[in-house]
């Protein structure tokens, strides 16, 4: 291995990916605006709350102390209210999962609707008939103890490792094969510079990009909704260098052969998809059957973010996530030595 | 003097063609030496096998004396007919990122003056011309002082005056005592600068030798064009044998021009208007292929 080789490469790639204006501002576009659609969205908001359609319309926006829905239920904070004209116009929404819950607000018998297909419409029932049990004897209630973590300190360290998978498998994988069918490669095989060197400067130059990457979006989304991390940041710069290296090389096997982007473009979605939703980037995965589970726990994505949440979320110490890292790393070898045996300058 | 390249026996097959069948030639140290063929003939991926580009089926070549190693890279040079460079550097930069894979490169200040880049240096690689293009990757072939350069095809879509240049510059590096190895689809550029040329079709080595060795052998006669209008007496009383090229013109192919023009004058037949065509390469390639060389 000739280092003065791998950074000659890595100095050119990098070049070209800051010149390449259009590419650089969307990875620094695409995450940070999920991260502020999402804060947004859930900005002084419970992540889940139910859609309660009433009718007749008016009655939501005007006072409904007179109407017969409890007070309880109307100051719930995990209830939104929806004016809806009437009946017909509520139960069409509510067939449609628009809306969760469909309630007569003049009914003295509190009349109400829901979609039994919907378990969330069986939901927000418990919750109406539960607001009418207001100021009587109910069980005794407790609440968890301990810091509470936002909907957005839980999603954070996924869409950044979502942004990263994304930007590794492209980044590296589609580029390598744009590289091989339109001759770039061939040029770089006429000099002295080893398969292995190429590789890893493609791995090194865009693991670069992927923490200047983070970084930037961290700092601009923290000053925004000011993150809580509860473990240290270097351990979890640690843990994202090694996810972004092992998905690095992960796209490096793909690019080893093939002239043909469309084919890589399929199969770098037929990938990365599944990992998306596999991997809980965007909802955990407990109570889900087992072998989804299994399926999970073989991702690279999965072991990433674990770490990262438990750095992140739970102030976990490298000893809690030694076994991630471990992991991580010796898929990155494995799949780097692969990449390397595999790769095809002009196949 | 050994040769610096020897070719034994090469083969490609690519799944059912067989684009090189079995040829066989060496290259002397310090010469030009040309591939010329038609399209298909099998010369680039000829070139590509010696570039150690792509495997052979079946053969040997020997760099120097010794199949080819490692280090066979860091000595040659290679321009590609068709190939790509990372689009956001500019000239300078791509040059710069070459020398840096070769152990002992060439000053850029030499190689940007050498093929006139001073102009263009801080332009971008997906802003060059296509001859600009041309020049940056001859640049690029010459960045590590190869003893052994592959040209192939290089004067494509070059003007005039770069094609000129490029001469200029391959003329250069002969007499600095490398080795060019060339090919092209021009009859002019091959005979101007090859020592040596091998003529390929369907694969394989039909004729090989200098140009005037090529000529001589296989270009035929010379030719003498003559108006039918200067000749009032029948063919037949013609002291060379003549022949109709078309109503308006006899065709009368004599070995030595000279002696051909004093036959004619004897019998008083008037010279004006005629025309002389001595063979060339085009003639060779034709006799040898039966096709033109863009064919």
């Amino acid at each position: 291995m000739n280092l003065r080789r791998i950074w000659a490469l890595l100095v050119a790639r990098n070049a070209e990916f800051f010149r390449d204006r259009a590419a650089f501002g969307w990875n620094f576009a695409f995450p940070f605006l999920i991260i502020v659609g999402f804060g947004i969205l859930f900005n002084g908001r419970e992540f889940k709350q139910f859609q309660v359609g009433v009718f007749p319309g008016e009655t939501v926006s005007a006072d409904l102390s007179g109407s017969m829905l409890p007070e309880a239920f109307r100051r719930d904070r995990h209830i939104v209210l929806v004016p809806v004209a009437d009946r017909t116009e509520g139960e069409d929404l509510l067939s449609r999962h628009r809306i969760d819950l469909l309630i007569d607000a003049h009914s003295s018998r509190h009349a109400y609707w829901i979609n039994p297909s919907s378990p969330d419409s069986s939901l927000a029932e418990r919750v109406y008939l539960a607001s009418f049990m207001a100021g009587r004897q109910v069980p005794e209630k407790g609440v968890t103890r301990g810091g509470q973590i936002r909907y957005i300190d839980w999603l954070m360290p996924g869409i950044l490792a979502m942004n990263m998978m994304f930007s590794a498998l492209w980044g590296v994988g589609y580029v390598i094969v744009r590289y091989r069918k339109n001759g770039a490669l061939k040029r770089l095989r006429a000099t002295p510079l080893t398969a292995l060197e190429f590789l890893t400067a493609q791995m090194l130059s865009r693991i670069f990009l992927l923490l200047f990457t983070l970084c930037v979006v961290w700092i601009g989304a923290d000053l925004l909704f000011d993150f809580q991390v509860h473990g240290s940041l270097a351990l979890l710069m640690l843990i994202f260098s090694l996810g972004g290296l092992n998905l690095c090389s992960i796209g490096l096997i793909l690019a080893a052969r093939g002239t043909s982007e469309e084919f890589t473009s399929g199969v770098l979605n037929f990938i990365s998809w599944p990992m998306m939703f596999l991997s809980e980037v965007w909802f955990s995965l407990e109570g889900s059957p087992a072998w989804v589970q299994d399926l999970s726990r073989l991702l690279p994505l999965t072991h990433l973010l674990t770490a990262a949440r438990r750095v992140m979320n739970e102030g976990g110490t490298f000893h809690d996530v030694s076994f991630e890292c471990g992991l991580l790393l010796l898929s990155t070898v494995i799949c780097l030595a692969f990449a390397a045996a595999l790769f095809s300058w002009n196949e | 003097m050994h040769p610096i390249l020897e070719v034994i026996h090469l083969r490609k097959h690519f799944s059912t063609v067989e684009a090189v069948r079995g040829i066989s030639f060496s290259v002397r140290p310090g010469i030009c030496f040309g591939l010329l063929g038609p399209n298909g003939a099998g010369k680039t991926t000829t070139l590509e096998i010696i570039e150690d580009i792509l495997k052979p089926t079946s053969g040997e070549i020997f760099f120097d004396g010794s199949p080819r190693t490692n280090a066979f890279r860091e000595d040659v040079g290679i321009q590609f007919q068709h190939t790509s460079l990372l689009n956001f550097l500019s000239v300078e930069e791509t040059l710069a990122t070459f020398a840096r894979l070769y152990h002992r490169p060439a000053g850029l200040e030499e190689i940007i003056e050498r093929c006139d880049l001073s102009e263009i240096r801080k332009r971008r690689n997906d802003r060059l011309s296509g001859g600009q293009t041309q020049r940056l990757m001859l640049a690029l072939a010459l960045v590590n002082r190869p003893r052994l350069v592959f040209l192939d095809e290089p004067s494509t879509g070059l003007d005039p005056q770069s094609r000129r240049n490029l001469w200029k510059i391959v003329l250069e590096l002969k007499s600095e005592g490398r080795t060019l190895i060339l090919t092209t689809h021009s009859m002019e550029e091959a005979e101007y600068l090859c020592d040596e040329i091998a003529i390929m079709d369907q694969g394989t080595i039909i004729a090989s030798g200098s140009p005037a060795e090529l000529i001589k052998r296989h270009g035929g006669l010379n030719s003498i064009l003559l108006p039918c209008a200067n000749c009032s007496c029948p063919l037949e009383a013609l002291p060379l044998a003549a022949e109709k090229l078309d109503d308006d013109t006899l065709v009368i192919h004599v070995e030595e021009i000279h002696q051909g023009l004093n036959a004619l004058m004897e019998c008083g037949i008037d010279l004006q208007g005629i025309s002389i065509h001595s063979p060339n390469l085009e003639d060779v390639f034709l006799h040898l292929t039966g096709k033109r060389l863009r064919e």
